[in-house]
């Protein structure tokens, strides 16, 4: 259950940190405007990004049969999961079979949607995320507060604490470079170790049957070649057509998402390493009612870049975790409140409507209007507070008589000005908690028009 | 070529001043404007809310009393938006809301694209800052938003570039929501705070004396927080120094 507005309350209570959390992601967005700006085509790009995804998604059961017949000819076994239960067990299941217990996981906001840690762990599998970000949540027992940035949330100073506790690191040692090669040098153990590799997937390539998956420290590698064992878990809408289209979007990922030309590691896996296995376990979990939506319907095609959240002014100043939906800022809180109406209400409502997000949007998800267009479906569904509902519809009815508006309005500007302070800003005016009520002046722009502005005209 | 005049409901109560400055932007020009004396409210508070269903009775008001005009013309970004781009469902392809829709601009617009004004006759010697509201900017197009790559322009600064002695500050971030965002003000109002002290903030460590801005409900927002904190910056709208009755 998302309460945005009471978590925010809490992040932006903390001035210092909200503010240091504000920069270092306008850092991450000026870095993105920057490379955005370095190719000419930019805006073109987005455009065909936009119309790739829209053609795919309209024909999406033509290519997912088409990418799992290539993959399994490539020796890739597809397996396909309903929702993340069956994720789960077609997981547990393969790992199972092959007698593994401890896992090495590459970054994965499918797996983090499916809860697969807590399930794997409660069946005595050791689960090790291998993204530094993520594997410093992990052990913080948090989950992440942004897809592309896991620990943005987070202070050199508790990464340092975290890790003299869980690492041993030298009590007070807070060096960014220390405490990386502490966390390298506990991974690599993991790496040799992990009887298999769990990945996501950033794109599916229909053509080859093979999938493509971006990272920036080369752990996804790691995690998929060194042991016999490599699940890739992807959703439904990570297919793309041809390979000559990913292009395309790797172009656009890496630079929408921190700024970067293209993400250090973007590795095709095709097949199984040798005397190894491979599978793919393709999810719905919720996906397919979007296909049908007119209204939702572009959200699937999103690639995760994240620059809608660097770019929210809202998400900036609350954190990841306020939103309480495994995908925070504009993007996710499309997605959580189509899922889930009831549970994400406030979501919708976590935004000004500025549209900056829809700007930055490398596949041109049009994330505002689809936020506007939540709050009318969850107006319709009854799921407003009755305060609201009210108190606009006595608006409204108010607006419908304009001599009855006029009269309001003269008796606000005339009473407010007599009331002492005490009641004007009682703890009933949310408005006056922070800010001052305007000057109420004597006469209303009616007033003045009609008491003889006009005979200037 | 006849006009009318919208003025936003809370504007026309509580911002007399910068609605009659709009008006006499209007005057200056000899322009033939007419201020119906029926309207009240667009309905933007009710829809962005998630309660458009109020709104279509108002809807249906506002087009009945601004059809018959040439144009409509309004000091706000956010109400014209709501009426472009927000009213198709209450109307089925309907000619008059398709002739009112395409008719209805915000002032700055109207004088930049329609009018295509050349000069103002007025001076305003401060440093003023500019705030971007953020439907005229992303859904009307007055300025090219930051996250895009296409050519830059500024129909606000090409304007405000006419009037004489008026010096525009630099912004760190030339087009972030200050937060007022209707009634995200006072739903969220923790954020809309947070992010209201930044935008002034910014407005005044680049130098502005004078915050100004299309939308009064931005400027309304930051006034009760400059207000409040004693800060040493003042709001003013764009109509206003453009009517040259800031002097």
């Amino acid at each position: 259950m998302s309460n945005h507005p009471q978590e925010a309350a809490k992040f932006v209570a903390n001035d210092e940190r909200m503010h240091w959390h504000d920069k270092a992601l306008w850092f991450v967005r000026e870095k993105r405007d920057l490379a955005s700006k370095s190719i000419p085509e930019w805006e073109e790009l987005r455009s065909v990004a936009s119309e790739i995804k829209t053609h795919t998604l309209s024909k999406l059961d033509y290519y997912l049969e088409e990418f799992e017949k290539n993959a399994t000819q490539k020796g890739i076994t597809v397996h396909w999961a309903k929702d993340a239960l069956e994720h789960n067990e077609i997981v547990y299941s393969l790992l199972e079979k092959n007698k593994v217990s401890k896992i090495v996981k590459s970054k994965s906001m499918l797996t983090e949607e499916c809860h697969l840690n807590p399930y794997l762990e409660e069946r005595n599998i050791e689960v090790i995320d291998t993204d530094l970000g993520e594997r410093i949540v992990q052990l913080r027992n948090e989950p992440p507060s942004h897809i592309v940035l896991p620990a943005i949330h987070l202070k050199k100073s508790e990464v340092s604490e975290t890790f003299v506790e869980k690492l041993g690191t030298e009590k007070g040692n807070d060096d960014p470079t220390y405490l990386t090669r502490a966390a390298r040098a506990s991974l690599r153990e993991d790496f040799l170790d992990a009887g298999a590799g769990l990945t996501g997937v950033n794109f599916a390539i229909a053509q080859t049957g093979g999938v493509v998956v971006c990272t920036n420290e080369g752990n996804a590698d790691m995690g998929a070649s060194l042991p016999k064992l490599h699940i890739a878990s992807m959703g439904i809408e990570k297919i793309i057509p041809k390979l000559e289209h990913l292009g395309v979007f790797t172009r656009l990922l890496a630079k929408s998402a921190t700024g970067q030309p293209i993400t250090s590691y973007t590795t095709h896996f095709h097949a199984p390493v040798v005397d190894g296995e491979m599978h793919i376990v393709i999810v719905d979990n919720q996906r397919t009612p979007f296909l049908a939506s007119k209204d939702y319907n572009k959200a699937l095609a999103c690639i995760r870049c994240g620059a809608c959240m660097n770019t929210c002014p809202v998400y900036r100043r609350s954190g990841g975790h306020s939103y309480g939906y495994v995908i925070p800022g504009p993007i996710g809180s499309t997605l959580g409140n189509f899922k889930d109406p009831k549970a994400n209400k406030t979501l919708p409502f976590a935004c000004t409507l500025c549209g900056s997000c829809t700007n930055v949007c490398p596949v041109k998800i049009d994330l505002d209007t689809q936020l506007y267009t939540h709050r009318q479906d969850l107006g319709a569904q009854g799921l407003l507070s009755k305060q609201k509902t009210i108190s606009m519809k006595i608006t409204a009815k108010l607006m419908q008589h304009p001599k009855l508006f006029d009269f309001f309005g003269k008796t606000i500007r005339k009473l407010v000005p007599m009331l002492p302070k005490s009641i004007v800003y009682s703890k009933y005016n949310i408005w006056g908690q922070t800010r001052d009520l305007p000057k109420m002046p004597k006469n209303s722009f009616k007033e003045l028009y009609k008491q003889g502005l006009k005979d200037e005209l | 070529m006849k006009i009318g005049l919208f003025i936003p409901c809370f504007m026309n109560e509580l911002y007399p001043e910068a609605c009659v400055s709009t008006l006499n932007v209007l005057k200056n020009l000899d322009l033939d404007v007419d201020y119906p004396l029926n309207q009240t409210c667009c309905g933007q508070a009710m829809a962005n809310s998630g309660c458009s269903n109020e709104v279509k009775d108002l809807a249906h008001r506002f087009v009945d009393i601004f059809k018959e005009y040439d144009y409509i013309v309004a000091p706000t970004g956010s109400c014209v938006t709501m009426v472009k781009d927000h009213y198709a469902p209450f109307f089925n392809d309907d000619p008059a809301y398709n002739k009112v829709k395409n008719s209805i601009y915000e002032i700055c617009e109207f004088l930049h694209d329609v009018i295509q004004v050349k000069e103002f006759n007025v001076s305003f010697k401060h440093k003023v800052g500019l705030h971007n509201s953020c439907h005229a900017h992303r859904a009307l197009n007055l300025a090219t938003p930051s996250e895009l790559n296409i050519n830059y322009n500024s129909k606000l600064k090409n304007l405000l570039g006419m009037v004489k002695g008026l010096e525009l500050v630099t912004l760190q971030r030339e087009d972030e929501c200050c937060g007022f965002g209707g009634t995200f003000s006072v739903t969220e109002p923790d954020i809309s705070t947070a992010m209201g002290k930044d935008r002034i903030s910014d407005h005044i460590n680049s130098g502005a004396e004078i915050m100004t801005g299309v939308d009064m409900s931005c400027l309304m927002h930051m006034e009760g927080l400059i207000n409040r904190d004693n800060k040493p910056i003042k709001v003013m709208h764009i109509t206003q120094i453009l009517a040259g009755e800031g002097e």
